[in-house]
């Protein structure tokens, strides 16, 4: 098993607990981290004319925001914590895409935080936390 | 401004009362005049006839087109099939470059743009006029129209202008003057501009009148009759309030419902078959019957033949041009797949869902027949089959729907309206690529077009059905005429990306990723 530890990260207190509790972890270990921020996309919505025609440049600075806004900060942050860290930046299904990211990257384990109360939504169409325990290839911690 | 319309938009029904039915459908009717005198000439032109035949020369145009690209592409709505549905599903789409607009949204939106009134009322349309058997030449459009919708779209995203700040804009107007320029072709310029012309007038005729004609035809049929300007004046400020005031939760929830309303409508056709399962044989004789024979309708085999593929053409749009607007702002590295992509449009929206509106209007027995020869009955003027209750066009199509189940008229009154909705939407983005291309882009520009298309709106909920269809479709087939010639012009570029990309396909240098 590898000391590489993909941590999902968007920003949030829980993602932080997350963020946290996977630098101890590493840092005990002597492993790294995997920041990885995904943007919820499915390619099957729906979308007006006018909404195709600037789905690139949209795009574009969603990345953009995403980098300079959710990931860089905690980048640097964590630059002097000892830990090696890189990132991950993608489009999908969330819980589909921590899973091809720890596959990618070859990662021993997958740590993402709890979002708190039970919504309507998740129990209707399932949670990340729910899913990742379904689908993970490698062991999945959750933050509480 | 946009406070304005909405408020004229409610005050409509107020106005009525104070002036009563007598003087607003005096309005209706000067506006239906006054449009009908303005556009007649045009129209007769569109359709007139090969010398001596009652065969319109336009509607040879676009079939011979479909064939000939049926032909020099060697099948490819058959032999591409399945590779388009494998490109859709995203077996092909690199998950790297997820994000981007994908093959499925790309053609969802522009199912939404062709997907509608054409499916519901025009197909009714047809067989009211040319009997059962104009639905097999729809059918036998449709398919051909395939290879004429993969032709455009593959030149469309191929020919696109992409701007530094990552949007694009593509059609026709783009391959026009590019490919010809790439070709060394003179022309290319004036096919162009001409093409933004009729783009224009097909996004107010077919694109916006017709469809505010029929969605007003559809609520008059179950609320009970009112005058047409009512019905523009709201759809016109809420076209207005989403297409210039960027109301983007209307079109967004638009674009939601549409495909439901789609799936929905499709689920009742198929359960009302199923009641009717024994009548299907039947009626797919009489189609067939109907194709060849005539079976005594107005115009005969002839009658029946114009009317399918005029038809199936209003509805899939295949050699309009427009769907090569819609499609090309797709992000791929190879032309081509959009090509693919967009042959399964005439498919799913003439050769399954208007074959399905016809065989309900059979099935349900709509169309009065001579008990004693079989043959269909003319209404008093000749010019279309006696129906049972004298419906045509839509209400023809809603009747049909009512007589299995009764409340199926709201169903379809709403599905109508949101249809007319998304395609207003749709092809005002046509018509506004179009006038771009011809004033150049800019917001008071933008803002007259969309001004001009929202009392378009007013216009065609007023005018009578006759009129309005004629100049539609009058409209569309001229954008016809010039993409086509076009085509012609530019179709080597696409066999050889063709071949390319086939031999590619077989090598496996194009490959899975799923």
């Amino acid at each position: 098993m590898t000391h590489k530890i993909v941590v999902g990260f968007d920003g949030s207190a829980s993602g932080r607990a997350a963020l946290d509790f996977a630098v101890r972890v590493a840092r005990a270990q002597g492993g790294s981290i995997v920041i990885a921020h995904v943007l919820e996309w499915s390619p099957y919505s729906f979308l007006t004319p006018n909404e195709i025609e600037e789905r690139h440049k949209r795009r574009k600075e969603e990345l953009a925001r995403a980098r300079t806004a959710v990931l860089d900060p905690v980048v640097a942050e964590l630059a002097e914590s000892g830990v090696e860290t890189s990132t991950a930046l993608k489009y999908g299904h969330i819980a589909e895409t921590l899973c091809k990211i720890a596959s990618d990257e070859g990662a021993g384990q997958i740590v993402i935080g709890r979002t708190g109360h039970s919504t309507l939504s998740a129990r209707l169409f399932g949670s990340v936390a729910g899913s990742l325990a379904q689908a993970a290839p490698v062991p999945v911690t959750i933050v509480p | 401004m946009r406070k304005t319309v909405t408020a004229a938009a409610l005050a409509a029904p107020a106005l009525l009362a104070l002036s009563g039915p007598a003087l607003a459908q005096s309005l209706d009717q000067r506006i239906n005049d006054t449009f009908a005198n303005a556009t007649g000439w045009f129209v007769s032109f569109i359709f007139s006839p090969f010398p001596g035949t009652s065969f319109p020369w336009i509607v040879a145009w676009l079939v011979v087109a479909a064939t000939v690209f049926t032909v020099y592409f060697g099948l490819v709505q058959f032999r591409a099939f399945r590779h388009s549905i494998s490109l859709v599903k995203g077996d092909y789409s690199d998950p790297d470059d997820a994000g981007e607009v994908s093959h499925f949204q790309a053609l969802a939106t522009a199912l939404s743009g062709t997907i509608g009134l054409g499916n519901i009322a025009g197909v009714a349309v047809a067989v009211g006029i040319g009997g059962p058997g104009a639905t097999f030449w729809m059918i036998l459009a449709g398919l051909l129209g395939m290879a004429s919708k993969f032709t455009e779209c593959t030149l469309g995203v191929k020919y696109r202008n992409e701007y530094p700040d990552g949007t694009v804009s593509g059609g026709p107007m783009y391959y026009m003057t590019k490919g010809f320029a790439e070709r060394g072709l003179p022309m290319g310029r004036v096919l162009a501009v001409l093409f933004s012309v009729f783009c224009i007038l097909g996004a107010l005729g077919g694109g916006n009148m017709f469809q505010a004609n029929q969605a007003h035809a559809q609520i008059s049929n179950v609320v009970g009759d009112y005058p047409g300007w009512i019905t523009g004046l709201v759809f016109a400020g809420i076209v207005f309030a989403v297409i210039v005031g960027g109301l983007k939760s209307i079109a967004s929830v638009t674009e939601k419902v549409v495909p439901f309303m789609g799936l929905l409508y499709v689920l009742a056709v198929l359960v009302i078959l199923g009641m009717n399962a024994d009548k299907i044989g039947w009626a797919f004789g009489q189609i067939f019957a109907g194709a060849f024979t005539g079976l005594g309708v107005a115009g005969g085999m002839v009658g029946a033949l114009i009317q399918g593929f005029r038809r199936a053409a209003f509805s899939n749009e295949a050699g309009v041009g427009s769907a090569a607007i819609a499609h090309s702002a797709v992000r791929t590295k190879e032309p081509i797949t959009e090509g693919f992509v967009s042959l399964l449009e005439p498919f799913i929206d003439t050769v399954v869902i208007c074959t399905m509106t016809a065989l309900v209007i059979i099935i349900t027995g709509q169309l009065v027949t001579d008990p004693e020869t079989g043959l269909y009955l003319l209404n008093e003027a000749g010019t279309a089959i006696q129906t049972v209750d004298g419906n045509s066009g839509v209400a023809l199509t809603s009747a049909a729907f009512s007589s299995a189940f009764g409340w199926f008229s709201y169903v379809l009154a709403l599905a109508v309206v949101l249809f007319a909705f998304s395609t207003m939407i749709s092809w005002s983005y046509y018509g506004l690529k179009a006038w771009t291309y011809l004033f150049g882009e800019g917001r008071t520009k933008e803002l007259v077009f969309k001004v001009i298309f929202c009392i378009f709106v007013v216009i065609g909920a007023s005018a009578s059905l006759g009129p309005v269809i004629d100049f539609s479709d009058a409209a569309i087939f001229a954008m016809a005429v010039v993409n086509i010639v076009a085509l012609y012009f530019l179709m080597p570029i696409v066999k050889r990306e063709l071949d390319s990309y086939m031999s590619r396909l077989k090598s496996g240098e194009i490959r899975k990723f799923k």
